[in-house]
């Protein structure tokens, strides 16, 4: 699609989030070879005991830690078409803010309640304003959820307000 | 003959009502999830893991292999009608049927897709059939020092061999081979990289890293680049019969797309997108209208969706077999295995038999439903893709909340899920491959268990992995693997700058 723009000059830039990724992938390799070394090991296991396999993926993962930070000084490896794409933030901040949202409240106010407002924030995300029907949208959703998928699987998740209430009313007993 | 009885015996388990209704369920949420952009098999069976403990194990794998095949059916529809492949595996028929679609063939784009589809899934399970056999009789043999072997081979062609760029495949596969490694050490009970937190001690669940990176990871990324718009979804038209002259067209490409796909999916190295794309180029060199190539070529169609359910096909030979999975699906479908305790190898077909050759025969019976689920009931699934962005990214958001937050009503695994789903984000900025994740994170216990147990067979002694000939061979083949393509790119190099490829 960009066959045209081969000659023109390619705009340099920095390749920040290269380096981070490179000296983040480095930083991991120390710590796990840092915590491998404090794990105490009892000598019948000296010789494939269970620091072998962290020591292989510390080495790993240091030596790819420098190759990618070498790749990355020599001005890094994102695809252009990614680099020329600004992320639109605020999309992402809204579907940050659902994910936020859920884990605060799934344990107070329980499933339901999180779920809708994690439908709500996603949805926004998207560029939906109709913020009453994904909330109706939002809690058909996650009631079906609730009653269908975790009943069928089995799971019990986090129960609040809703739920409860709910349950009640449909088996006639309290909790 | 053995085979074929045990393979009868398969379709008497497969034929029960029971079984058919799991068999028509999987294909049928398989079908849709390949047909919804932003969800996938892997991803799916991830999330209905816990059923594992709930249903007997042949209804569990006849439910999830249904889902399997069906996603590659249903992604080719999304592929075809909206021009954004729904599954990885289908970008090559997106190629011609998107063109196929806009000049209202879409009909017999979809026709030649779902019919080569049925045809090289069900010559790939008689593949599966007569191969699976051969294989244990040669894996018998194996010790740990073989199975470790062949676990670094795998690992190379997976993450190395296969992807843009080796470093950033190896890193994904060592990240997930880390995240595997979280928990209490099975053989001494030794806790590693908890950092005193408790609810790792278990390990962190494959269900929290596989949602993480393929639901919130891919929700991100969409988000970031929606920006309100709209897809174009073409609207079906031209019949679902094809003509004489597209059958003519296509059964050729169909047959030579199952022969491309079957043994590259089922050699250790796996992978469904290079099939899909030899066989594109196949059917150019080969057609006798090379020209309609870019603009609509029904064998360009044909050929590559063969190619590809024949490779989803032949994955499963090394998986049954070995244990050995070469796709993030199959790797799901393993830790399945683990759920009940069972350890898919050599003896697997023998301990198992109920297991296996009941899951065979669904595939068959599987192929046939999802023929008639594709193609007569095609406007089904077309009016699924007209679900608006913002409800569908947000009832994955809730299910992948559901999934995850059900396994231990941790409120720790959702902020493990989300970190998981950011760093997803960036890897997908960064060209990082994500399935490598899964492997190493499934298949590095195994890997680091075989080693353990090879170096207490040779009393410590590391030269037992290149002293046996099969061990030495599969290492050499894996050394190869990795700078092969290098070594012959400096050697056949030009003398120029060089340039990151476009």
């Amino acid at each position: 699609m960009s066959g045209q723009q081969a000659d023109r000059p390619v705009p340099r830039h920095r390749p920040v989030g290269e380096l981070v990724i490179a000296l983040g992938v480095i930083a991991l390799a120390i710590v796990i070879y840092w915590q491998t070394m404090a794990m105490p090991v009892s000598p019948i296991y000296a010789q494939a005991g269970p620091t072998i396999a962290p020591k292989i993926s510390a080495a790993g993962l240091g030596l790819l830690g420098l190759a990618l930070l070498a790749a990355a000084l020599r001005g890094g490896w994102q695809p252009d078409e990614e680099r020329e794409t600004a992320p639109d933030m605020p999309a992402l901040l809204w579907v940050l803010a659902g994910l936020v949202l859920n884990v605060l409240l799934i344990g107070v106010a329980g499933f339901t309640v999180a779920s809708i407002l994690l439908f709500v924030c996603v949805a926004r995300g998207f560029g939906s304003r109709a913020f009453l029907r994904n909330t109706l949208i939002g809690a058909a959703f996650a009631l079906i959820a609730y009653f269908g998928f975790a009943e069928a699987l089995g799971i019990n998740i986090g129960a609040g307000w809703v739920e409860n209430g709910l349950d009640s009313l449909l088996r006639g007993k309290g909790h | 003959m053995d085979s074929f009885n045990q393979l009868l015996h398969g379709f008497a388990v497969a034929l029960t009502p029971v079984n058919l209704l799991w068999c028509l369920l999987g294909t049928t949420v398989g079908t849709a999830i390949g047909v919804l952009p932003g969800i996938g098999p892997a991803l799916t069976i991830a999330l209905l893991l816990p059923i594992t403990f709930q249903v007997e194990p042949a209804a569990a794998f006849i439910l999830f292999a249904g889902i399997y095949y069906g996603a590659m059916y249903g992604g080719s529809t999304t592929s075809i009608l909206l021009n954004t492949p729904g599954e990885s595996a289908t970008i090559v028929t997106a190629l011609e049927g998107n063109k196929m679609a806009r000049k209202g063939r879409g009909g017999a784009a979809l026709a030649t897709s779902a019919i080569g589809s049925f045809v090289a899934g069900t010559i790939g399970t008689l593949g599966i059939v007569f191969l699976a056999p051969v294989v244990v009789d040669f894996a018998l043999s194996f010790g740990p020092a073989e199975y470790f072997s062949l676990m670094v081979f795998s690992f190379v062609t997976v993450s190395a061999v296969l992807g843009s760029s080796a470093i950033r495949g190896l890193t994904s596969l060592f990240a997930g081979i880390f995240l595997g490694l979280v928990g209490i050490d099975l053989q001494t009970g030794q806790a590693r990289f908890t950092f005193g937190v408790p609810e790792l001690l278990d390990g962190i669940n494959v269900i929290v890293v596989v949602v993480g990176l393929f639901a919130v990871g891919e929700t991100f990324y969409v988000a970031s680049r929606y920006r309100h718009g709209k897809d174009e979804i073409i609207p079906l038209k031209g019949s679902i019969w094809m003509t004489r002259e597209e059958w003519k067209r296509s059964w050729k490409p169909w047959l030579r797309g199952t022969v491309i796909g079957f043994p590259i999916g089922a050699m250790p190295a796996g992978g469904a997108e290079i099939p899909t794309f030899l066989s594109y180029f196949v059917e150019k060199k080969l057609s006798s209208k090379p020209e309609e190539f870019g603009h609509g070529a029904i064998e360009g169609v044909a050929g590559p969706e063969a190619a590809n359910n024949a490779s989803t096909a032949g994955v499963l030979v090394p998986l049954l077999t070995l244990g050995l999975p070469t796709s993030a699906t199959a790797a799901i479908l393993l830790s399945a295995f683990q759920s009940y305790g069972i350890n898919p190898g050599p003896l697997l077909l023998e301990s198992q038999p109920t297991l296996v050759w009941g899951l065979i025969a669904s595939l068959f019976i599987g192929n046939v439903m999802l023929l008639v689920l594709n193609l007569p009931m095609i406007a089904l699934w077309v009016k699924m893709l007209q679900i608006p962005a913002p409800q569908l990214y947000a009832g994955i958001l809730v299910f992948a909340t559901i999934g995850t937050y059900g396994i231990t009503q941790s409120p720790v695994d959702l902020v493990l899920l989300y970190v998981v789903g950011a760093i997803g984000y960036v890897m997908r900025r960064y060209d990082f491959p994500t399935a490598p994740v899964i492997i190493g994170m499934i298949l590095g216990p195994l890997a680091e268990q075989n080693f353990r147990q090879a170096m207490t067979i040779s009393a410590g002694d590391i030269s037992a992995l290149v002293t046996r000939p099969l061990s030495a061979t599969l290492l050499a083949l894996a050394v190869l693997a990795l700078f092969g393509p290098k070594l012959y790119a400096l050697a056949t190099r030009p003398r120029q700058p060089s340039r990151s490829a476009g």
